[in-house]
């Protein structure tokens, strides 16, 4: 459903992403994976609209969306997370998330059902969808989910979630990576998931995309790319042994 | 409880006719004229987007109105129309460009800032047609009569009073229109992460404008009523940085986020200016704006939410209300 073709971005003579291609199916959850400032949430910023590309086209559902503005691109129907959760803080969790309901649809809801679903999408990350409950009682978990639900509530037909684990701790990351894929199993949101600590990224997704300095090193399935020697590389060391025990962890998966 | 505003609001419709003198009375009039003009800057300002270049949609509504009528003989009601179009124009000149490429806070400000001041040089540039510095009176069109309709002209203050009473309830009822709806939401959370709005679908550069638009089009209302109740108008009392900033002291002096709030705020900043001539006479004219800068300060730093607005927090800490009841 996403066709991304040579796609660069330069600031001024760096080139944060090189010539980057991948296509991703529907109904699959990509990881996008790399080192630090590999150029992964470039890539995001680039096919969310956030930015706009320096070169190269991005093809979703047959559109050219490379370079339209981030408010189109998520009525096309692509949402997306930030790294850093960037929350309407002075609103309740209820208005942060029927605000996308409302504005983020190819078709204007209601108010009512704009509403109606931010409820739905608040109850699908477990956060509480009463109008009192406030941004500022969130820690980082919480803050997570709110990206999401508010992701959500655009009824996006491809998810980017920018770093979810970020900030979390195990139990946190274990469920957070859970509710990726329950997301895409009851929603069928297809997704790219962003993450540069590989080993819970690894029990869930289908297909992994690996970047190192704004280039793409290696594309496959994860065990593929986990026992690639220019992966190991990239990732010398840093949590080899949790990748195996992600990919140990994988289930109906023959590794 | 809830017949309260309407009891208050029939007192302040019928307070005219019980022999009010006539400086009382002017004093209401114009608490309600530039209540309605703060009322529609605040539409836009307290979303975030703090404008100093208010003065030049007064202006417009001012001068282009009176000019025509002075100039061509088009009645003010031909006149107003063409100065709204006019107004809406230079908004969405200046909007557009800011809000396009993100110029927010203080670089909004300052480039609305320029915005009112090239409006006042403007018009004292044209002196030859604005009369300039010295400004400029409608053509009287009383000789014969003590109103003239076609020339929105007035002798009798009542009448004054019940148009520019009309007009301050449509400003609170264009506010409350806003407030209620979605649009004002997504500006509040476009003035607080304007990216995460866009990423969530949310045209920010047509909320921005639209807002725009209304309060320019309501201060501009307010220009040409101004220029029309007070049958005389000069550069610095209706375009410039000294009205704008004005301005936005009132609104901030009266409290933004409530409805009221920016009629307060008139009502305090014309009290303010009024004492200061007592005390002062006309000859510290320049002192007015050290003045209004000093208790901008003040206000900022002791009165955020303004005097309205304090208020009304203080008496709902006193007495806690039910929830429901504090979006009222
Ligand atoms: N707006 C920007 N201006 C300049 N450099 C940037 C900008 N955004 C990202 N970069 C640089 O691009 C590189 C890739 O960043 P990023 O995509 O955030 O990496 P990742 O998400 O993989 O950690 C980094 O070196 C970063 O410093
Ligand atoms: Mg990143």
């Amino acid at each position: 459903m996403l066709s991304v073709r040579e796609i660069t971005k330069v600031f001024g003579g760096f080139k944060a992403v090189d010539r980057v291609s991948f296509d991703v199916a529907e109904g699959e959850i990509l990881g996008l994976i790399g080192p630090n400032g590999s150029g992964k949430s470039t890539t995001f910023n680039l096919i969310a609209g956030a930015l706009a590309p320096s070169g190269g086209s991005i093809e979703f559902l047959g559109r050219d969306i490379a370079g339209s503005p981030a408010s189109h691109v998520a009525r096309f129907g692509i949402g997306r997370t930030y790294q850093i959760p960037r929350p309407f803080r002075k609103l309740s969790l209820l208005d942060n998330v029927a605000l996308a309901a409302y504005y983020g649809q190819s078709e204007q809801p209601s108010r009512e059902k704009a509403y109606a679903q931010a409820q739905d999408a608040l109850g699908l990350v477990s956060l509480p969808s009463s109008e009192h409950a406030r941004v500022d009682g969130l820690g980082a978990a919480g803050l997570k989910k709110l990206e999401l639900a508010r992701a959500l509530a655009t009824q996006p037909k491809l998810l980017l979630a920018d770093e979810s684990l970020g900030g979390l701790d195990e139990s946190e990351m274990g469920a957070a990576a859970d509710m990726l894929a329950m997301i895409r199993d009851r929603r069928g949101v297809t997704i790219i998931w962003v993450e540069h600590i590989m080993g819970v990224l690894m029990r869930v997704v289908d297909r992994c995309v690996v970047l190192d300095h704004g280039e793409v090193i290696a594309t496959g399935k994860p065990h593929a790319v986990a026992n690639d020697p220019k992966v190991i590389e990239v990732y010398l060391g840093t949590d080899a042994e949790e990748v195996q025990k992600g990919i140990a962890q994988r289930q109906g998966d023959a590794t | 409880m809830r017949a309260l505003p309407w009891i208050l609001l029939a007192a302040l419709a019928l307070a005219p006719l019980m022999g009010m003198g006539n400086y009382p009375l002017h004093m209401l009039i114009q608490v309600l004229l530039w209540g309605f003009v703060y009322t529609g800057w605040s539409v836009m300002g307290r979303l975030g987007l703090v404008s100093f270049g208010h003065g030049a949609f007064l202006g417009i509504g001012a001068y282009v109105v009176v000019m025509l009528w002075n100039s061509y003989g088009i009645s003010p009601w031909i006149g107003l129309p063409i100065a709204l179009v006019l107004a809406a124009v230079v908004a969405l000149l200046i909007g557009y460009p800011c809000f396009r490429f993100k110029i927010v806070g203080h670089y909004f400000a300052l480039v609305t800032l320029a915005l009112s001041e090239i409006a006042r040089l403007l018009i004292v540039a044209l002196r030859d047609h604005t009369g300039g510095s010295l400004g400029v009176t409608p053509k009287t069109d009383l000789t014969e009569s003590s109103y003239s309709l076609v020339a929105m002209q007035f002798s009798n203050k009542l009448v004054w009073f019940y148009i520019v009473l009309a007009v301050w309830l449509a400003g609170l009822w264009v506010w409350k229109k806003v407030d209620q709806s979605m649009a004002r939401l997504a500006l509040e959370a476009i003035s607080q992460e304007e990216d995460a709005a866009g990423s969530i679908g949310i045209n920010v550069t047509r909320l921005k404008l639209g807002i725009t638009l209304i309060s320019a089009l309501m201060t501009c209302v307010g220009g040409a009523l101004y220029a029309q109740y007070q049958a005389y108008v000069n550069p610095d009392s209706v375009a410039g940085i000294g009205i704008s900033l004005q301005m936005v002291f009132g609104v901030i002096a009266g409290g933004m986020y409530v409805r009221l709030g920016p009629t307060v705020g008139a009502a305090f900043t014309l009290l303010l200016a009024e004492s200061l001539r007592l005390m002062f006479g006309n000859s510290l004219h320049a002192l007015d704006s050290t003045i209004y800068g000093l208790m901008l300060i003040l206000f900022i730093i002791f009165m955020p939410k303004g005097i309205l607005g304090g208020a009304l927090e203080a008496i709902r800490r006193k007495k806690p209300m039910p929830v429901s009841a504090q979006n009222a």
